[in-house]
């Protein structure tokens, strides 16, 4: 097979996400990285081209932002409403892009962009310095637990580079992240609209002695490259696989007669046959003793893999099983504490009966509010309901028992969802917090 | 591949992840909704999406059936390969016409002889009609600015209308499908692939797809920078002149308004090389449809289409 220098069947993937407003020159940013990294092919820039000098904005000059504003709502407005994704490479590394809106009434949506991501960029005017909304994303991504969070300093070009005020910028974002908690931020000067220090260094800032954003994104590691090998293996059981009855044409009957695997993605940690793991609910402990994919078995598997498990034995499980590394399972609760992030204009109070989806498994649940985050202190206040866009501490009573994570330390797995059993909405984003 | 050429210690390829993606959904919505099915237009997208569900299921076969949309004008090698692709998988298949509406007036043919418009209708029906509450489509976000902002578990009403500006949120694996009665839900698992990731994973895997994706020669006619096979539903005006040529298709769609580009990439190895240095997308590049507006996609996905 020849293999070609763009090919991405070698390439690792780093997912990260941008949040930040238009007036921030975000897209701009966006544009600008796409742009440089020539992931923009020759129709798309001849269709921004045009559309830029038949609104004229500008001066009719090329617009990045038409090149990511992907609803005619947006590009009506000059506003960013959804998530849009955007899909780049480099000789070094694949990139998912979820460039996400600003606007305050869509954190929504930036939190769903964080989500997946590995690394955060948040983009700072340089003129404005820490604004409430930079105080808000700071916020979300740090509690999001966002592995690398990059501040990105725009507009540097029209404080004419000067390395003082962007001291004092500097200053003001470490003040904040020590306030809120956050540990480490990468902090660039950049300027988007002249491409200082996006894809190079630039020699417009000399006193700056760090990576251009593009040779960061390219050199963090991945999610699961910090964690395979130091978290305790899990996986959610997403369905069983029994081919009797409906074997895939060309294999043997006689081979699969007994066959059965449960199904999932790795969800932490790594698995390796003959490991001993723990099942939930059945509260059982058993031995791996395949784990296989369709182009035949592994000896391990880790985050995030696709696998099919054989267990040696016959053990009670299904969808919403969930298999850890043997001793390392999460106290299974039906009372989990968590903090909210609600998306709806209902927001979420005391008293509302809704479904907790965690992994594969859905119950029910009765919401018990706490407490708001104050936004402006970072201190937790009393509350019984928590309006759309709050960040808020609940207890949830569950109808099962769920074995969720501490998010703060395992991530993905103490995530959940909590839907409106009515309408089937998605109402708020939770993560298990038991210590906080 | 071969099992011990990977070192499954290294980090995972950009093709492992969005793989393991691709399956993490396809097992969600077939273990959450009763009646799924695969949206299957014989294009390399749609091979692909059901090559992974096999892979999803294996050593099962592959729980759900394919609905094909014809528009009756598609190339006769993508019905034969579409015919042939259900019965390799053991799978149904199940086709919504659009001549079949043509020839009872509930659609009318327009001026222009374009029929990819027209598909939306029998496509809403034949949802209704099977009672599927899961679509699989092979979509990718980066094949359009309205694609891109689409979500992987994409709510449509009972007119299979998409509501752009009021999406669920989607956070990190958990994929929340619940709807209402008449309601269903469009999945699209490689959302995630680039054209080129479509591309190594097909010569990766070995997936077999339909000729026309190849180099071969054809009678071909030149307009608006694409060339047209020349046949019953692409015919040439007086000024244009046939030849014939060495071309292939980047998509397979209507033939009335999908054309080919100049190549002599006759393999898949020679493809992926064409692609990697590409400069123009593959809708740009061979679709009429998508050339109109701006917006052309997205008001297209509002009304129900794919």
């Amino acid at each position: 097979m020849t293999t070609t220098p763009t090919t991405t069947q070698t390439k690792t993937l780093l997912r990260f996400a941008t949040a930040g407003s238009v007036d921030d020159g975000k897209s701009t940013l966006v544009g600008r990285l796409l742009h440089d990294a020539k992931a923009i092919l020759a129709d798309q820039l001849e269709s921004v081209t045009r559309t830029s000098a038949e609104r004229g904005f500008l001066g009719g000059a090329f617009d990045f932002a038409l090149l990511t504003d992907g609803l005619r709502a947006e590009r009506e407005q000059g506003i960013t409403i959804d998530v849009a994704y955007r899909y780049f490479s480099t000789d070094r590394r694949s990139f998912i892009l979820a460039d996400c809106p600003g606007h305050v009434q869509y954190t929504r949506n930036m939190v769903t962009g964080a989500t997946t991501a590995d690394a955060v960029v948040v983009l700072i005017d340089a003129r404005n310095g820490v604004t409430e909304q930079t105080r808000r994303h700071l916020t979300v991504v740090h509690r999001l637990g966002i592995r690398h969070v990059i501040v990105a300093i725009n507009k540097i070009d029209l404080l004419d580079y000067d390395r003082n005020a962007f001291a004092a910028v500097e200053a003001e974002v470490e003040s904040l992240t020590a306030e809120i908690g956050l540990d480490t931020a990468h902090l660039i000067p950049v300027s988007a609209l002249a491409g200082d220090n996006i894809v190079e260094p630039s020699a417009n800032t000399p006193w700056y002695h760090g990576p251009a954003l593009l040779e960061l994104l390219e050199t963090l590691p991945s999610s699961e490259e910090d964690t395979a090998d130091l978290e305790p293996f899990r996986l959610d059981v997403q369905t069983v696989i029994r081919p009797q009855g409906g074997l895939a044409p060309g294999l043997d009957p006689e081979k699969f007669r007994d066959y059965r695997a449960v199904a999932g993605q790795v969800t932490a940690g790594r698995v390796s046959v003959g490991d001993e793991i723990d099942v939930h609910p059945a509260g059982l402990r058993t031995t791996v003793v395949g784990i296989d994919t369709a182009d035949g078995p592994l000896e391990t598997a880790g985050v995030p893999l696709s696998v099919a498990l054989r267990l040696a034995d016959d053990i009670d499980t299904s969808r919403g099983s969930v298999l850890a590394a043997a001793g390392t399972l999460p106290v299974p609760r039906r009372i989990i504490r968590a903090e909210v992030f609600p998306f709806t204009a209902e927001g979420l109070r005391t008293g509302d009966r809704v479904l907790v989806k965690a992994g594969t498994a859905t119950v029910k649940g009765i919401v018990t509010v706490e407490s708001k985050r104050n936004l402006d202190t970072s201190e937790p206040e009393a509350a019984e309901v928590l309006a759309g866009n709050d960040i808020g501490i609940a207890e949830v009573k569950l109808s099962a028992e769920l074995p969720l994570a501490d998010y703060r330390t395992h991530g993905r797995s103490g995530g959940f969802l909590v839907i409106d059993p009515q309408t089937g909405g998605t109402l708020a984003a939770g993560i298990h917090t038991p210590a906080d | 591949m071969s099992i011990d050429q990977i070192d499954t210690r290294a980090p995972l390829s950009t093709l492992d992840a969005l793989e393991s993606e691709a399956i993490h959904i396809i097992r969600e919505v077939v273990a959450e909704f009763e009646k799924p099915v695969l949206l299957f237009s014989g294009g390399k997208d749609s091979v692909t999406v059901l090559h992974l569900a096999a892979k999803a299921f294996w050593p099962a076969k592959v729980p759900f059936g394919l609905l094909h949309v014809d528009s009756g004008h598609n190339f006769d090698e993508i019905l034969d390969f579409r015919d042939r692709t259900a019965q390799k998988y053991g799978i149904d298949l199940s086709v919504a016409k659009v001549q079949d509406y043509i020839d009872d007036g509930r659609l009318r043919e327009r001026p222009d002889g374009t029929r990819n418009v027209l598909q939306t209708q029998p496509l809403i029906d034949a949802i209704a009609a099977g009672g599927y509450d899961a679509v699989f489509g092979g979509a990718r976000r980066d094949e359009d600015k309205a694609r891109a902002k689409e979500r992987i578990l994409s709510l449509r009403d009972e007119f299979g209308q998409w509501d752009p500006n009021n999406q669920r949120p989607e956070l990190w694996n958990l994929y929340n499908g619940r709807h209402v009665p008449g309601e269903h839900v469009r999945v699209f698992p490689i959302s995630n692939f680039t054209e080129l990731d479509v591309w190594s994973y097909i010569a990766r895997e070995n997936i077999e797809l339909p000729s026309l994706y190849y180099a071969h020669e054809r009678e071909v006619f030149e307009r608006d920078g694409m060339w047209w096979a020349t046949g019953e539903f692409s015919a040439p005006r007086e000024d244009e002149t046939v030849v014939t040529k060495s071309v292939r298709y980047r998509t397979v769609g209507d033939m009335s308004c999908t054309g080919a580009v100049a190549s002599e990439a006759a393999d898949i190895d020679a493809v992926l090389a064409e692609v990697a240095v590409t400069t123009v997308t593959e809708r740009g590049a061979t679709r009429a449809d998508d050339r109109i507006s701006a917006a052309a996609m997205e008001d297209r996905k509002k009304d129900g289409y794919f």
